[in-house]
């Protein structure tokens, strides 16, 4: 009743007059039209009949050479036959839990985990349990200690759901150490991963890490892959990489879903790939994302009242806020709304009820000026709750970064996301940072 | 046949109910042989009715605006026949406090409470009178935004230090927040419907939890879904409180039409509790009102049209198409 309620809340966002930082939206209006009237040019011209025919489920050679050549920019080398085109990212998390999952199975996920990955898992009744992370990415002796708990119990996990980089909701980075301990524990225990990597390309400081497929070779990583970052989300396209028994079994549910994905969308990625500059708009939407961030870290900074907490991520599209526990960020959203301005509820990455404090923040939707008078609006009704339950418990009323006599901590002081918030039970006492 | 403004949507947190009850209700309309016409409730809702120049509306929002009586005093500035209460029972329903103030005043049964708005806390100090209040009411304490129709924003406080984290939840919906004694029992929900001889009652529906944890009742808002049963399996003395209670409720806060009051059936006493009032109750698939009138055996064509003649009764005009 209560998700079934955030949901009927989270349509509210989509009003024009609300500065909505809850989407995962990346800035189509970056796109220059001309290149689009170009790539559709192109594709009317020559492959017109092609482009409005069915095609194969595992998608159009032209699209796989577009995946293998943003795969190697990740530093991945892959066989076209060895992938799946698909219909967004989101289809692979659909099409792996169709392939492996009966009601019951466990899932291993991180907390938080995507929160658009959740209504898939509770769609196909997996069991999933969240393991924590930290500035590093996913305790992986957390996972193992949970592993461990679960084979105890008989209990073995279909797969492992992680995003590696710059993870979705939560910000931060899975350091190598772990990567590779983690590919170690696949093996050790011959578990799958789901290795989701939709940010990878969108890096803002700092060096790539290898990709989990990478270190691993794919021999138990199945990877997604997606062009709604770096091109377009409406375009619908995404790939899958996986063990070739899994794929097959991949190809037999996509079929089923929708046949193949669309062929005029494969054949305007190609198009647009032809011209060679794919990298350069990759590029310029590093530059201003990376500007984005910087302004919301600033904007945090200054408005938030001071035990607030969040991450800083080195790239991709969200940072993840946590507030003090006595603060319900779903019912924060109620308020919030009413001064036009939204953000994703904690609750919604998690499935078990934590993460009430926190909310995910998107700096790559909205340009710097509403970012900033975004997290000022979230700021006051922050401070507006912070004060009203200082004067209910008779506490002092706490001031925020820039109203404080001391001078307002610069965004450095946050290094590397090394203020990730571990979820907590509601109602369990924190300390207060700051 | 009718030209009927199907007034949904609209600002309020319940936006999404609201327009799936105003889709169902614009299907049966067509199939009785009206006219839906389909207004988005926003900033130029006055301009498209006198566009539209509709013979009824049915209000068909849920919420803020569309239930506390402000779109029904527009309709009465523009002359236009509207579904359902009225602008006093609209402002009398939408706020819990006030339903219970009124309930309580005429004698009827309500669970003990006491409510405060923002400025009590923020001006007046009332924090200090919390452990007095904790005393009073005694633990559990549900706390709920005066005004907000969904399950959003209530909180069940177990003692005294989780009270002031539910209160400022609860004020994230509204400037006035209730307190109210955490009665347990079985929930029941008594939709009515106006009749040639007044309001009659449908049979009672209960929401029966899946999970097996009745005692945690906010675990069933947010995990397990709920089950609904009707008619309610409890025995005819006690149906027959509940039903006499509803009743009264709904007469005494002037609600017409139709409308939900919503009990518990207190498990130690056995006697029904009033914890609040509905004026525009859903419309969906999923709603109580329509699955209580089902029970009833009326469908969902004869719902409607019967809210419909109802309205064009109360404005004096002809009533069937």
């Amino acid at each position: 009743m209560r998700s079934s309620a955030m949901r009927d809340m989270m349509a509210v966002t989509e009003r024009p007059e609300v500065i909505s930082l809850a989407g995962g939206l990346p800035d189509t209006s970056t796109f220059p039209p001309d290149t689009l009237a170009a790539v559709l040019d192109s594709v009317a011209v020559h492959d017109a009949a092609k482009a409005l025919q069915y095609g194969p489920t595992e998608g159009i050679v032209e699209a796989k050479d577009c995946i293998v050549e943003v795969m190697a920019a990740e530093g991945m080398a892959v066989d076209p036959a060895d992938l799946i085109v698909t219909s967004g990212g989101q289809q692979v998390i659909d099409l792996v839990c169709k392939t492996l999952v009966d009601p019951g199975d466990v899932i291993v996920a991180e907390a938080p985990t995507y929160p658009g990955a959740v209504p898939t898992f509770c769609s196909y009744q997996a069991d999933v349990v969240q393991v924590d992370m930290d500035s590093d990415g996913m305790r992986i002796d957390l996972l193992e200690s949970t592993l461990d708990r679960l084979e105890k119990d008989g209990r073995r996990p279909k797969f492992i759901y992680t995003i590696p980089s710059f993870q979705n909701p939560a910000g931060v980075t899975m350091s190598l150490p772990r990567r590779k301990r983690l590919v170690e524990v696949a093996r050790e225990r011959e578990l799958l991963v789901l290795e989701d990597n939709p940010y990878g390309l969108l890096r803002y400081e700092g060096d790539p890490q290898p990709t989990l497929r990478s270190i691993d070779g794919g021999l138990y990583t199945m990877y997604l892959g997606t062009f709604s970052k770096i091109l377009s989300p409406g375009i619908r396209l995404g790939w899958v990489v996986a063990p070739p028994p899994v794929l097959e079994k991949i190809n037999i549910g996509k079929q089923a879903a929708d046949l193949c994905s669309s062929t005029l969308s494969q054949l305007m990625v190609s198009a647009y790939f032809e011209q060679g500059r794919w990298r350069d708009y990759v590029d310029s939407l590093t530059e201003i994302y990376r500007a984005r961030r910087d302004t919301m870290l600033d904007a945090l900074a200054e408005f938030l009242p001071r035990e607030s907490e969040w991450t800083r991520p080195g790239g991709g599209l969200f940072i993840w806020v946590t507030l003090p526990d006595y603060i319900d960020t779903t019912d924060l959203l109620a308020r919030a709304l009413r001064d036009n301005v939204a953000f994703v509820p904690g609750e919604a990455a998690y499935l078990d009820g934590r993460g009430r404090s926190s909310m995910r923040l998107n700096f790559s939707g909205v340009d710097e000026d509403s970012i900033r008078e975004g997290v000022r609006r979230i700021g006051k009704v922050v401070e507006e709750q912070v004060a009203l339950y200082g004067t209910l418990t008779g506490r002092p009323r706490t001031s925020s970064a820039a109203e404080a006599a001391a001078p307002a901590p610069p965004a450095e002081e946050y290094p590397g996301g090394s203020v990730v918030h571990l979820p907590r039970r509601p109602g369990r006492g924190r300390q207060a940072k700051g | 046949m009718a030209r009927v403004a199907v007034l949904k949507g609209g600002p309020s947190l319940e936006r999404q109910v609201s327009l799936r009850s105003g889709a169902r209700v614009e299907d049966a309309l067509q199939r009785l042989g009206h006219e839906p016409l389909p207004i988005d409730a926003g900033s130029d809702l006055i301009v498209r009715l006198r566009e539209l120049q509709p013979d009824v509306a049915f209000v068909a929002l849920h919420g803020r605006d569309g239930e506390d009586g402000t779109v029904q005093e527009l309709l009465e500035i523009l002359g236009i026949p509207y579904t359902g209460s009225g602008v006093l029972a609209c402002s009398r329903s939408i706020d819990k406090v006030l339903t219970k103030m009124l309930l309580r005043e005429a004698g009827l049964p309500t669970p003990e409470f006491c409510s405060f708005n923002y400025t009590a806390f923020k001006e007046l100090g009332a924090a200090e009178a919390l452990p007095t209040i904790g005393e009073k009411l005694g633990y559990p304490i549900v706390v709920k935004p005066a005004g907000q129709g969904s399950a959003l924003g209530i909180k069940f406080a177990q003692s005294e230090a989780e009270l002031p984290a539910a209160i400022v939840s609860a004020f994230s919906y509204d400037t006035k927040v209730l307190l109210e004694r955490q009665v347990k029992g079985r929930e029941l929900a008594v939709s009515i419907l106006d009749g040639p001889d007044g309001p009659e009652a449908l049979p009672i529906l209960e929401a029966v939890p899946n999970e097996a944890d009745f005692y945690d009742f906010e675990a069933r808002y947010k995990f397990g879904g709920t089950e609904f049963v009707c008619p309610a399996q409890i025995d005819e003395a006690a149906a027959d409180r509940v039903t006499q209670v509803s009743l009264d409720t709904y007469k005494l806060l002037g609600l017409e039409g139709f409308g939900r009051v919503d009990v518990i059936l207190d498990e130690d006493t056995g006697e029904p509790m009033v914890l609040e009032a509905n004026a525009i109750p859903g419309l969906t698939e999923t709603s109580l009102l329509p699955q209580a009138a089902d029970a009833a055996g009326i469908g969902l064509e004869d719902l409607v049209e019967r809210i419909v003649d109802l309205a064009l009764a109360r404005a004096g005009r002809a009533t069937t198409a």
